[in-house]
């Protein structure tokens, strides 16, 4: 379970954007790769607990999925995993190792409020 | 007088001070001339005694040392300095994981110029240690026969992100019809091409090609390294 402490690194993140900008947020907008390690659940669940007390308190935190996209080198062409139990290419069954996207764990945007 | 809310794109990826503590380890790793190997299983399955085995096999040779992380005991280092090599524990208290903050202070008053092998035993968890990295060289996930074939499609983040995977506990196979052959395809699935090694740390069966190969890998940093300082002069 180290949801706990991701959540707290996205909250100390936008508490420093908010101080900076004198503002207040009401949102953040994450991206969270399928092949980030992280559950979305357990990071939700974490996020509301460690905003309490901070300026984040009463936020929302609105999680984007990604689905990881692998590199085909026999058809030249990124595909989509149905799941990250097969690395294989969804249209020639080759084996596809190389990950083009999945790993996303990052804060895209804020919604602020002056 | 509030306005009305609005959107501001920032960009930052979470872990990136992690990422960054990372990279200058690597740095400094590979400015020394160190192959660091980090080894990550559930709990149980055998990493410290693989450890053993293999920091007393490469000692003869090598300089090698070893970091361990464990939620909170010291077992594991005092059991690591049985192989003469020195061993520093890192007690995570309630942190499921090694983070890059927690490698460079291990490191404090280690000269890693004299060092060849560093290796980082992670805490046992398949599921934490995947999104953190460390400044490894290597990373090694670890499967026990006891555990079961299907442990790569239960955490497949964790065997992606390894560039090598042992099957420990090869002595008991037989006793716990351990099936090499699912168990193999399980790994491919998550992870096409990815080596594996089949060993037992009790009998000493498959350690030498480990070795043989963490010994060539070795050499090819150092031959890098050796060309990479030639090429200042």
């Amino acid at each position: 379970m180290h949801e706990l402490s991701i959540a707290m690194s996205i909250i100390a993140m936008a508490e420093e954007e908010a101080r900076q900008r004198g503002v207040q947020v009401n949102a953040v907008h994450l991206k969270l790769g399928s092949l980030s390690g992280v559950v979305k659940e357990a990071l939700l669940f974490s996020y509301e607990l460690a905003c309490e007390g901070t300026l984040l308190e009463g936020s929302r935190l609105l999680i984007e999925e990604v689905p990881t996209v692998v590199y085909c080198p026999d058809c030249q062409a990124e595909r989509t995993l149905a799941s990250i139990q097969r690395f294989y290419c969804s249209v020639c069954d080759s084996p596809a190792s190389e990950v083009v996207q999945g790993r996303e764990l990052e804060v895209v945007a804020l919604e602020i409020q002056q | 007088m509030s306005t009305p809310p609005r959107l501001v794109e920032v960009r930052q990826k979470v872990l990136k001070q992690n990422d960054l503590l990372a990279r200058s380890l690597r740095q400094r790793f590979h400015d020394a001339g160190i192959y660091v190997v980090s080894l990550v299983s559930s709990p149980g399955s055998g990493k410290t005694m693989f450890l053993e085995k293999t920091l007393s096999r490469l000692h003869e040779q090598y300089r090698v040392a070893a970091l361990v992380g464990d939620l909170a005991t010291e077992n594991d280092a005092a059991r690591l300095a049985r192989s003469q090599a020195p061993v520093k524990q890192i007690i995570t208290g309630t942190v499921c994981h090694l983070e890059a903050s927690m490698i460079e202070r291990a490191l404090e008053g280690w000269n890693l110029d004299e060092l060849d092998f560093l290796f980082i035993e992670n805490v046992g968890n398949l599921v934490c240690p995947s999104s953190y990295d460390l400044g490894e060289d290597f990373r090694l996930v670890l499967m026990s026969v006891t555990e079961g074939e299907d442990k790569p499609l239960k955490y497949p983040t964790i065997f992606n992100t390894a560039d090598a995977a042992v099957i420990t506990k090869i002595d008991l196979a037989e006793a716990v019809e351990f099936d090499a052959l699912t168990a193999n395809n399980n790994i491919q699935s998550v992870r096409p091409g990815m080596q594996v090694f089949e060993v037992s740390a009790k009998t000493g069966a498959g350690v030498e090609p480990f070795l043989q190969y963490l010994e060539s890998r070795f050499a090819e940093l150092r031959r890098d390294s050796r060309g990479g300082r030639a090429a200042h002069y």
